[in-house]
């Protein structure tokens, strides 16, 4: 074996590479480690009633199709508030960046938002503009559970939202700015043709771990009375008093979520790469 | 920072600055571009003050080009965007229009086929280049140029010296901070040598490079023949 073949395959080790031998080595490891936990946990005292109360092969058919069901009004809820996120948080992260005297109110609100709705746990402001706000009975305004609910949603996950956003606008070079201006654009103009693309497209990777979150907490609008995937495993629960329909629920979440995460981290590799080859090549 | 300027520069004249790094070369340029404000004195441009309030600094900015040292190209617009851009959204030019004028320019800077390329694609002559078209898109009647070889690689600097060399040729106004002390002798209708804020001398370059009237453009002179540059 020549000094470069031992290189090469020690480097490509070192760096989580794909050789045979690799490949070959961690799927063996892979097999032994999950035997001897599988086996560890079904050869232990408790394990027939774990499984009789949280994975019940029966519960689960009986289950699945009323909780998956339920599972699309999560999914409607999260992609409508997503959007309205990503454009109410832009706003907000525009408006604390605005210059001059004359708009310090308008940025100052801008903090005092964000600093409200990151401060209030997210089941606080769920349960009093669910609850609270159709109490008013205030005429011509909605009384659904489901838009206030989405409401809360947009308020709360827009203030960390514009956080990031501030944070991509933040990242882009000022000389990227100078040489806007330096051709005649307005704050304006440069901002949102200059800027703002580099900025978003800098903070992808935080935007999706968001958004991440965001699909999760809408099982908070369960508390107001939306019927979620949360409420009808709930609902499924103690019919049977047994928790396997929750497990069904938690199974729905990550099937989503993982692909997503991959995605991000692949995202993030591939930034990585991108700005390492720029440096290299000059 | 800025002790005592007094410049005049004529309609098709071509200005060198040279002096040390620090001196205020750059600053010089970017206070004329509105781009740093300035506690005292006057800057006008065509016999218009352009330093002092209720001045549309976005409008005079569209008249003066300057081109910076660090290319400053919009790296997520492909070249002939970032030529396009200003035409299309200050002075309003159809898209159509603003993308036959950035081809004329790109041409005859020999540019036509990277039109589509982005910046990260390009090496740091032709990044240069661009930058220099896309300042001459808004069709400015001044051209300010901060040292814009001093981070090429060597063998880069003669393609965009050349397009500098035919600006001029063209009766281009432009102040250029440069280095480039064979180039400036060239090109120049006149050098000023700046030192720590002050524009201590001016005059014809060969005046200015063989008999430097003060002590300190004689030093600073000095020390770039040891280095080779001159």
């Amino acid at each position: 074996m020549s000094a470069g073949e031992v290189e090469g395959q020690r480097g490509s080790r070192i760096l989580g590479g794909a050789d045979a031998r690799y490949a070959a080595i961690a799927t063996l490891s892979t097999v032994v480690v999950l035997g001897v936990l599988a086996t560890a946990v079904v050869t232990s005292a408790g394990w027939p009633t774990v499984k009789e109360k949280f994975f019940n092969g029966a519960e689960f058919r009986f289950w699945f199709s009323d909780v998956a069901h339920a599972f699309v009004t999560n999914i409607q809820l999260f992609l409508i508030a997503e959007v309205l996120i990503l454009i109410w948080a832009l706003t907000i992260a525009v408006i604390r960046n605005l210059p001059g005297p004359v708009f310090f109110p308008l940025r100052a609100m801008a903090v005092i938002y964000t600093d409200v709705f990151r401060g209030i746990p997210t089941i606080l402001v769920v349960y009093l503009l669910g609850f609270g706000v159709p109490a008013l009975g205030l005429s011509g305004v909605p009384t659904s559970e489901r838009f206030w609910g989405t409401v809360a949603l947009v308020l709360v996950y827009s203030a960390y939202v514009a956080e990031v956003y501030r944070a991509g606008i933040d990242s882009v070079h000022p000389s990227q700015e100078a040489a806007a201006r330096s051709l005649g654009l307005s704050r304006w103009q440069s901002l949102r043709h200059v800027i703002l693309p580099q900025a978003v497209r800098r903070v992808v990777p935080p935007l999706l771990n968001d958004f991440i979150g965001l699909q999760k907490d809408t099982a908070l609008l369960s508390v107001i009375g939306v019927v979620e995937v949360f409420r009808q495993a709930e609902l499924g629960t103690s019919a049977d008093f047994n928790y396997t329909p929750l497990v069904i629920a938690a199974v729905l979440f990550i099937a989503i979520t993982i692909p997503q995460a991959r995605f991000t981290d692949w995202l993030i590799a591939r930034d990585r790469r991108k700005q390492l080859a720029g440096r290299a090549g000059g | 920072m800025l002790r005592g300027i007094d410049l005049d520069v004529a309609e098709h004249e071509v200005v060198c600055l040279i002096g040390a790094s620090g001196s205020g070369k750059s600053t010089l340029l970017r206070c004329i571009d509105l781009l740093e404000p300035i506690d005292a004195g006057r800057i006008t441009v065509a016999g218009r003050d352009i330093s002092g309030r209720g001045v549309n600094a976005n409008q005079v900015r569209r008249d003066i080009g300057i081109v910076f040292q660090a290319f400053n190209l919009f790296p997520h617009m492909s070249v002939m965007r970032n030529v396009t851009l200003a035409p299309r959204k200050v002075l309003r030019t159809g898209r159509a229009e603003a993308e036959t004028q950035a081809l004329e320019l790109l041409e005859r800077f020999g540019l036509a086929d990277k039109r589509d390329e982005y910046p990260d694609r390009l090496s740091g002559g032709q990044q240069q280049r661009v930058a220099i078209v896309r300042a001459l898109a808004t069709q400015p009647r001044l051209l300010l140029l901060d040292e814009v070889t001093s981070a090429l690689d060597p063998e880069l600097v003669a393609e965009v010296l050349d397009v500098i060399r035919e600006l001029a040729a063209g009766g281009m106004t432009m102040v250029i901070a440069t280095h480039e002390m064979g180039f400036a002798r060239d090109i120049a209708n006149r050098v000023c040598f700046l030192d720590q804020g002050v524009l201590l001398e001016q005059g014809l370059p060969e005046q200015i490079f063989s008999q430097p009237r003060e002590e300190r453009t004689r030093q600073f002179l000095q020390r770039i023949i040891e280095a080779g540059r001159l």
